[in-house]
């Protein structure tokens, strides 16, 4: 078995909620209870829909979010504990492509200055050395050495993606966390940057965090999969076994409203009733269990724990599919 | 002129913004039509003009843009001619329209149930209190409790609330024509199901047309029964869906399909090389022909009349001849 690059336990990540000051404390559990092993070399996708606490685990993973409880390391090293130069090691070491590359880039910096940011704080190289590396890498990732001297809004939301992507593997890093990476883009433009970001993680060795809604591009990029509902991870896996057997009635149904290109592709008609809940105040027991087409009496009142029904295969329900 | 639609037919629809950086020429000759009842998918990329098309179909266009060519004959007028007061009494009442944002699409400081009450009070010529019983069946058709949002403010609604919301204020009036702008883009999956079913199951017992705007191919095969492509301010191709997705014939179309990534595919996505142009200054002849694998001579000098090819089935491009043509060579 590949070995283990992030391992996760017990995180959890709390955002307090103003009240009044007489009311009970509140707090938003965007990531609540999360365990998970991401192994060396995979592509780990992350799904869940608006709400689910996806970006949040991302982000804590980082440590851009500071988290309630939890231990997370990251190559051996617990990067809760760590302080000053080793914290910055690790730093260099896990990346993020955000979702929005219309945001994520400076508007009035150069590139050459935007993904030779990176390499001033962490790399005692000359200026040579940095203007050769962006060289290097944006032909990496399919643009010319000349757009380093050109501002962001000279690009199309794909290239700008690509350039997002060029700041964060500059840095040689071992981990890149994409946060929807295409989300905003033209499926044909999308269908290029996908291709790239499979390229490269070969040729690199990265290991990558993909956090999407879209199941479809699961399928296309992804290893392994985590479903997260309302801040709990309800099935883990292996993509196929994710997909052929979907063993949480929550993803099954996700499966189910994922719209098909086909049109001679008859679907059953399995909708999921009602959205998902607030955070803040969970359903009691399994937080699915309101919307569960299968939720008995057991569902409202225990909580499920995450269980391995199979090897490598884990679901939170009492009565696996 | 013989219509192609009996209930929208648009012909040779040109639209330009007037802009600092030049002319956008938006559309540029747009066909299309449809039928009573009939829900058409409209589909393209960022810019194809989709999204022009349906706001000049509404004479939504404002300054800096104009229609500056075409007709669009719905229901035997040509919108086109029509006088803003006369189109005043079509939008909202003939045809409607709901947007990809529910939740800025909605007054935030009018109540729900006064919002839904005005568009049957413009098509009955009521007082909007009138209106009050009906806005409550509208309600509950759309799936929501009448008693709890009639006096519910926007902002206490969640995104496939509101959008359930803006689909009753849209039919509210029963309109001919529904058009819907991306509805689910800003929706999870889940939600994107519950909205379409909503839509596809009162469109059955309204017998509204539905025009779908879309960049999701999976959406199109799942609702729609004809699809137009639409690429930089022309149509492409048109086609039954069940046709268009066998066999696409524009090799834009191609290219699309070919793009999407879906689950239980996971061969290398095949990506249109190039980007979408830009329309201040459009490729000549054929928009397409920088980015098509099959572009010849004249792709590049004269742009492709939009022809039938086989029946129902209509493509710009030259690599097919048109029926007529080919009657004529026999």
């Amino acid at each position: 078995m590949a070995e283990t690059l992030i391992k996760i336990r017990n995180l959890k990540t709390y955002f307090p909620v103003k009240k009044s000051i007489f009311s009970k404390k509140l707090f938003v559990k965007a990531v609540d209870n999360v365990n998970m092993d991401v192994p060396k070399g995979s592509t780990f996708a992350v799904v869940g829909e608006s709400g689910s606490g996806k970006t949040t685990l991302a982000r804590t993973v980082l440590r851009l979010i500071e988290p309630t409880s939890g231990e997370i390391e990251f190559d051996g090293k617990n990067i809760l504990e760590l302080k000053g130069k080793d914290l910055l090691e690790v730093r260099r070491n896990m990346q993020i492509v955000f979702q929005d590359p219309y945001n994520s880039l400076h508007p009035r910096k150069l590139i050459k200055n935007i993904i030779g940011e990176g390499m001033k704080i962490h790399f005692k190289i000359s200026d040579i050395e940095i203007r050769d590396r962006i060289a290097a890498v944006l032909k990496e990732v399919g643009l010319i050495d000349d757009h380093m001297y050109r501002y962001a809004h000279e690009f199309s939301g794909g290239q700008r993606q690509r350039i997002a992507f060029a700041r964060a593997m500059v840095l040689k890093p071992k981990f890149i966390v994409l946060d929807e990476p295409t989300s905003a883009l033209d499926v044909s433009v999308q269908a290029m940057v996908l291709k790239m970001l499979k390229e490269i993680k070969v040729q690199e060795s990265l290991t990558y965090m993909f956090i999407t809604h879209n199941l479809s591009l699961v399928d296309y990029i992804a290893d392994k999969v985590a479903v997260m509902y309302v801040g709990e991870v309800v099935e883990m896996g292996d993509k196929t076994t994710i997909f052929n057997h979907p063993s949480h009635p929550y993803t099954d149904l996700l499966m189910a409203s994922n719209p098909v290109p086909d049109p001679k592709f008859v679907r059953e008609k399995r909708l999921l009733k009602g959205e998902i809940p607030s955070s803040i105040n969970p359903p009691s027991g399994c937080r699915f269990h309101n919307r569960c087409p299968f939720a008995d009496e057991r569902c409202e009142r225990e909580e499920p724990e995450l269980r391995e029904i199979k090897p490598g295969h884990f679901v939170r329900c009492h009565y696996p599919l | 002129m013989e219509l192609r639609g009996k209930l929208l037919d648009i012909s040779n629809l040109k639209v330009s913004f007037y802009t600092y950086r030049g002319v956008v020429k938006a559309l540029n000759g747009v066909e299309l039509w449809m039928d009573s009842g009939e829900r058409l998918g409209v589909v393209g990329e960022t810019g194809c003009g989709k999204s022009v098309t349906s706001l000049a179909i509404m004479r939504l266009i404002e300054q800096p843009g104009e229609i500056q060519e075409g007709k669009i004959i719905f229901n035997g007028r040509n919108l086109v001619e029509l006088s803003e007061e006369k189109m005043n009494n079509i939008r909202g009442v003939e045809m409607s329209m709901i947007f990809q944002e529910p939740r800025s699409s909605l007054n935030p400081v009018m109540k729900v149930g006064y919002q839904i009450g005005e568009s049957i009070a413009k098509s009955k010529k009521i007082k909007i209190k009138q209106t009050y019983p009906e806005v409550k069946e509208m309600l509950r058709l759309v799936g929501l409790d009448p008693e709890r949002v009639m006096n519910s403010y926007p902002h206490e609604l969640s995104g496939g609330m509101s959008q359930r919301v803006m689909i009753g204020m849209g039919l509210a009036s029963h309109p001919k024509l529904l058009i819907a702008d991306e509805p689910t883009s800003a929706l999870d999956v889940t939600i994107q199901a519950q909205i379409l079913e909503l839509l596809d199951e009162l469109a059955r017992k309204m017998g509204n047309a539905v025009m779908l705007i879309t960049h999701d191919m999976g959406v199109v095969a799942e609702f729609c029964d004809k699809v137009l492509v639409m690429y930089a301010g022309n149509s492409v191709e048109y086609a039954s869906t069940a046709r268009l997705f066998e066999k696409p014939l524009h090799p834009y179309t191609g290219g699309l399909l070919q793009a999407v990534p879906r689950v239980g595919r996971t061969d290398e996505l095949k990506a249109i090389k190039g980007t979408v142009p830009d329309l201040v200054n459009p490729p000549s002849g054929c928009r397409f022909h920088p980015r098509c694998p099959h572009a010849m001579d004249i792709c590049k000098v004269e742009r492709p009349p939009f022809v039938e090819i086989e029946p129902d089935h209509y493509v710009a491009c030259y690599l097919f001849k048109g029926k007529n043509e080919v009657k004529e060579d026999g």
